[in-house]
This record gives C-alpha cells, sequence and structure tokens, in this order.
C-alpha cells in the first residue's frame, strides 16, 4: 500500500509533488490547534468550537495574567500620584503606548503621543466624529463612508452630518466586494471633507483598498479615516504606508482585553482639534469659567484609564507578535479555505461573499436555505458551535446585498479543522431537523 | 446552559405545519407585528364574535424564525374559543414567562403547550421571536 502510493507521487511533477506535500502538511497542522492551549476558555471547553472570533476573540493567559498582576503589583492611579506605585503604572500605560505605536508601524519616538486609549473602535470612531469633524464640516459638505460599514462607522457619520449640515455618501462594492477606483472618482470630489472606511468587513470578510480611498482623498483636501478593527487581528498595519489620517482598533478583538481600544491621529490634527470628553487629568489649568488642554494624548483621556487593560494589551500584542502573522495568516487562510470548501459542498448552504478564500480575512459568511439565521446559530449551540447570526450591526451592507440576515462563522488562527468538523456536522442537524422527515 | 429545550418535536411540527397560519378573511381585528432586528414580520388577525367578547377564530400570516412561527401558532390555537379577557390575562402570563418570572403550576397548566418555550426566557436574544405573536396580541385586544 504505501510502495504504490509512493510510487505515484514519484510520478508527480516537480510542482505537483511540492504542492501534495504542502496540503498534508497543512491538513496535519489544522487537524488539532496546538494554540488552544494558550487559551484558558478554549483549553477547559474542547467541546466547543468557538468560531465568533471576529465578534470578539479569546484570550491567552499571558493577557489575563497581566491583567491580573497589575492589580497585584502596580495598581495605583497613574499620572496622578507621586510615590513609586504611581509611577510603575504610569510606566506601564506608556510602555503599552510606545508598543501600540510600534504594532502599527510607528518608529518615531515621538509618534507615541499620537496614540489615544480609549474604550474600543467605536469610542475612536466617535471622538473624531465629535471633536474632528465639527471643526471642517457644514451645509454642502459630504462624509463619504462604504455601505460595508460597521454601525461604529456608520452611525456617528450619520450624526455628525445631522449636527453640521453636511450630506453623507456611500461608496458601494462590485459584484465582487470591490469597491473600484470609478466608484471612489465618482463619490469623492471637492466637496468631501471626510473619508471613512471599514478595512476588512466584518461580514464580506473583503479588505477595502484604504490606501488608493485616501489618495483620492487627499487630493480633494479630506481626510481619509480607517475602522481597523478587523483588520489588526489579521495582518501587520502600517498607518504611514496606507497614508491615513486617523486609524482606530479595539483591544478585544486581538486577543486583548474587552475595555481597551486605540485611536491614533495625525499630531498635527490632534493637536488642532478640541478635546472629546473633558474632565479629569485632560487638563492643564482651571479656574472657576475657564480651563486649558493637556498636551496629546492626555487630552484626550478623560479620567481614570483602563490601566490594567491597557497593560494587558501590551501583553496581547507581545502575544501576537511571538506567533507571527506569517504563522496566523497561514493557518487562517488554510481553514477559511477549508470552511468555504466544506460548505460549498452542502446543497443547502450558501456562502455570502468572494469565492477566494484568501479575501475572506478569517470570515466565512452564509446563510441555511429556508431556515431563520436564528434558528441556524441556536441549534448550532446545542452542538457546541458558536457563530454569530443576525445583522452583524451592518443594516445597510445587508440591505445593499438584499438579504436580511445571515450567519457567520468567524476564524482565528487557534481554530484547527475539529471546529469545521463540527460545524458541518452541526449544520446537517440542523438540515435534518428542519427537513428530515 | 444548552437550549436543546427549545427546538422540541412539537415545536417544529408547529413550525412546519402550522394550523392557524392563513389569510383569515371575516375578521374583527387586525395587527401587525414585526422585529426589525430578526426580519420577522407578521400579521394577526381575530374574529370576535357579535358581542365582542371571545374570540372565535384566530389566524396569523408572516415570515420568521421558527420560534416566532411556532409561537404564533401555539398562541392562535390557545386563545381560540377563549374570551379576550382570558386571553390577555395569557399574553401576559406568557410574556411574564419570557421575562424569566416564575409562574404558579396553575399559570403553568393554562399556558399548556405555550409552557414548552419557557426555556427561552435564558436566550436573551431570542426573547423577542417568542414574544412577537402575543405582544401583537396583547397590543390589539
Amino acid at each position: 500500500m504505501t510502495g504504490r502510493k509512493l510510487q505515484g507521487e514519484h510520478m508527480l511533477t516537480e510542482a505537483g509533488r511540492a504542492e501534495w506535500m504542502s496540503r498534508n502538511a497543512q491538513a496535519s497542522a489544522l487537524a488539532a490547534s496546538p494554540f488552544k492551549q494558550d487559551f484558558p476558555l478554549l483549553a477547559a471547553r474542547p467541546d466547543l468550537a468557538f468560531l465568533d472570533s471576529a465578534a470578539t476573540a479569546q484570550r491567552p493567559s499571558v493577557v489575563l495574567d497581566a491583567q491580573k498582576s497589575f492589580y497585584e503589583t502596580m495598581n495605583a492611579n497613574a499620572l496622578r500620584g507621586l510615590y513609586q506605585l504611581s509611577f510603575e503604572a504610569t510606566e506601564a500605560i506608556n510602555a503599552s503606548r510606545a508598543h501600540v505605536a510600534r504594532f502599527i508601524g510607528l518608529k518615531e519616538r515621538s509618534d507615541v503621543r499620537d496614540i489615544v486609549f480609549c474604550r474600543n473602535t467605536s469610542e475612536a470612531l466617535n471622538l473624531v466624529a465629535y471633536s474632528y469633524a465639527p471643526t471642517v464640516l457644514g451645509p454642502g459638505d459630504e462624509v463619504c463612508i462604504t455601505i460595508m460599514e460597521h454601525h461604529s462607522n456608520l452611525i456617528p457619520w450619520q450624526q455628525a452630518c445631522k449636527r453640521t449640515g453636511a450630506s453623507l455618501v456611500y461608496l458601494y462594492p462590485n459584484g465582487d466586494g470591490i469597491i473600484t477606483e470609478e466608484e471612489l472618482r465618482a463619490k469623492i470630489g471637492p466637496r468631501t471633507k471626510i473619508v471613512s472606511a471599514i478595512h476588512v468587513s466584518n461580514v464580506l470578510g473583503v479588505a477595502n483598498d484604504v490606501k488608493l480611498m485616501g489618495s483620492i482623498a487627499h487630493e480633494f483636501g479630506a481626510i481619509m479615516i480607517v475602522d481597523g478593527a478587523q483588520s489588526v487581528p489579521h495582518f501587520p498595519i502600517d498607518v504611514n504606508d496606507l497614508g491615513c489620517d486617523f486609524f482606530a482598533f479595539s483591544g478585544h478583538k486581538v486577543f486583548g482585553p474587552m475595555g481597551v481600544g486605540v485611536l491614533w491621529g495625525r499630531h498635527e490634527l490632534l493637536e488642532a482639534m478640541p478635546p472629546f470628553l473633558t474632565g479629569g487629568e485632560m487638563i492643564d489649568s482651571v479656574t472657576e469659567q475657564g480651563a486649558t488642554w493637556a498636551p496629546t494624548p492626555e487630552k484626550f483621556e478623560a479620567g481614570t484609564q483602563d490601566a490594567a487593560g491597557i497593560y494587558a494589551l501590551d501583553a496581547a500584542l507581545a502575544y501576537v507578535e511571538s506567533v507571527g502573522f506569517e504563522a496566523m495568516q497561514a493557518r487562517e487562510r488554510a481553514l477559511v479555505a477549508q470552511c468555504m470548501r466544506r460548505l460549498s459542498a452542502l446543497d443547502f448552504v450558501r456562502i455570502i461573499g468572494p469565492e477566494d478564500p484568501d479575501a475572506h480575512h478569517g470570515v466565512v459568511s452564509f446563510n441555511v436555505c429556508t431556515v431563520h439565521p436564528h434558528d441556524v446559530a441556536s441549534i448550532l449551540d446545542m452542538d457546541g458551535v458558536a457563530i454569530r447570526a443576525g445583522h452583524h450591526c451592518a443594516q445597510p451592507l445587508l440591505a445593499h446585498l438584499g438579504i436580511d440576515l445571515c450567519c457567520r462563522a468567524s476564524f482565528a488562527f487557534y481554530n484547527d479543522s475539529t471546529d469545521i468538523d463540527r460545524l458541518v456536522d452541526a449544520l446537517k442537524h440542523v438540515w435534518q431537523m428542519f427537513h428530515g422527515e | 446552559m444548552t437550549n436543546a429545550g427549545v427546538y422540541t418535536a412539537a415545536l417544529m411540527e408547529h413550525n412546519s405545519h402550522p394550523d392557524y397560519k392563513y389569510d383569515l378573511e371575516s375578521f374583527t381585528h387586525e395587527h401587525e407585528g414585526v422585529n426589525p432586528s430578526c426580519g420577522d414580520e407578521m400579521v394577526l388577525k381575530l374574529r370576535l364574535a357579535a358581542d365582542g367578547q371571545t374570540i372565535e377564530e384566530a389566524a396569523f400570516t408572516g415570515q420568521g424564525c421558527a420560534v416566532s412561527q411556532a409561537s404564533a401558532d401555539i398562541m392562535a390555537e390557545l386563545i381560540t374559543g377563549e374570551s379576550v379577557e382570558e386571553a390577555k390575562r395569557l399574553s401576559a402570563l406568557f410574556i411574564a414567562m419570557i421575562q424569566g418570572e416564575e409562574l404558579s403550576q396553575d399559570d403553568i397548566d393554562d399556558l399548556d403547550e405555550a409552557y414548552q418555550l419557557q426555556s427561552i426566557s435564558r436566550m436573551p436574544a431570542r426573547v423577542k421571536c417568542a414574544e412577537l405573536a402575543w405582544r401583537t396580541l396583547d397590543s390589539m385586544i
């Protein structure tokens, strides 16, 4: 048996043989994820197929340990205290800030001052919509976003337009999920003051060419904002290379804690902007009737920050670096390809989004014919498979696609082919429950 | 925390073969219920007796998940032949149950098959599905 197999192998071409070997290596690497051991929740629940990392990722023990260790060893209010413990808390925040800066491609020491900590991507985008937008928007001006936006990068602009009298203009993708240069040039023009786009769609998984969007925005003097919530967990970011003016992401999607998000902005823009939230620690000096502001980033960080979370975010980024994006991407791509292949073989499942698995960035959205997505998700849950179902905080996108709702399985590098097996079996169970007599 | 209890054979039967899902032509009351975030839409129609006190016939049309459809079918069956007052009491009981309140054995008996949806109370994302028909009923009588 083995001998015959080997003979067959010898008959393969050089390229065919390489492909055969890499496929086999991939298959065995996907069989049981060695990374699940790093994640206490996954390690403790071997029967759970967690396929909702695009909603929130699991956290490795190094992150959980860091969070705990902050409170155990350096808990004090950062910035304020004039004693050693407070200095340590402050240093922990500053070290994390510097790490975030490096993580998104910033190299200069001074760049660290342009990293603002907030709660999440939504808050980061609201900060720009409340502090920056009113300084440039008025009646007749336009804000340009894509139809793919998560509500977190949609409602802030709807509201900013309502407050200022500006108009909200949408960019639509073609059938392959691509927003073409033609579409960009048709929508972005002299009236455009702000272009804001989701980097990777949380429904389709496609990556938008935000670099091209930014360069066209800049031609017309508009600024470019990138919602990186779904891109930061999947590939390396260099904000200078992207050429954007603001970049936002959430810690909890990149294996960090739930309460920390990041806004990066160009220094001159941040400096010129008024504060968003006001209160403690964001001031320079205060009188009975007035106040002056602290420099960035403190100007935008009113009140006590989630210092333990910020410290744990540092650990999360270090964890990602230790695994490496190359390894993470290789696993994610193989998992998505396998998932799409397996789902395509089920004639009652329809996959949403591009055909190319590499364009999905961990996300596989689908529907089960005639079965409501909420029923699919509930029955999958009975079988220990956690997926998201609904409108995915992207109602205008789903309306544009002509579907009300859909199911979404999303992968991280810690998933393995067992998770896909469980998903496929559970989907067969759904079909059998609804149509098996 | 499993929800295996929800998708019972009885619920699936109400979903796939709803006896009360049809367009009631000679109705006296009509009301539309929607769950925008679920895409569930339902039109509930009732025919009350001449005295306006008894529900002679109840039927619904529309679309939605299995939970919303089965819940509507179970409700229509339960309230057919009941007084308006009793139907109001039952819908209040059902919503209380879905909101997680404990019911007495008598109340459980009165809800009959609808009590099978009790475990929905632990699934916040599905509460609106189970309640749709009952809230629609409650707002029209």
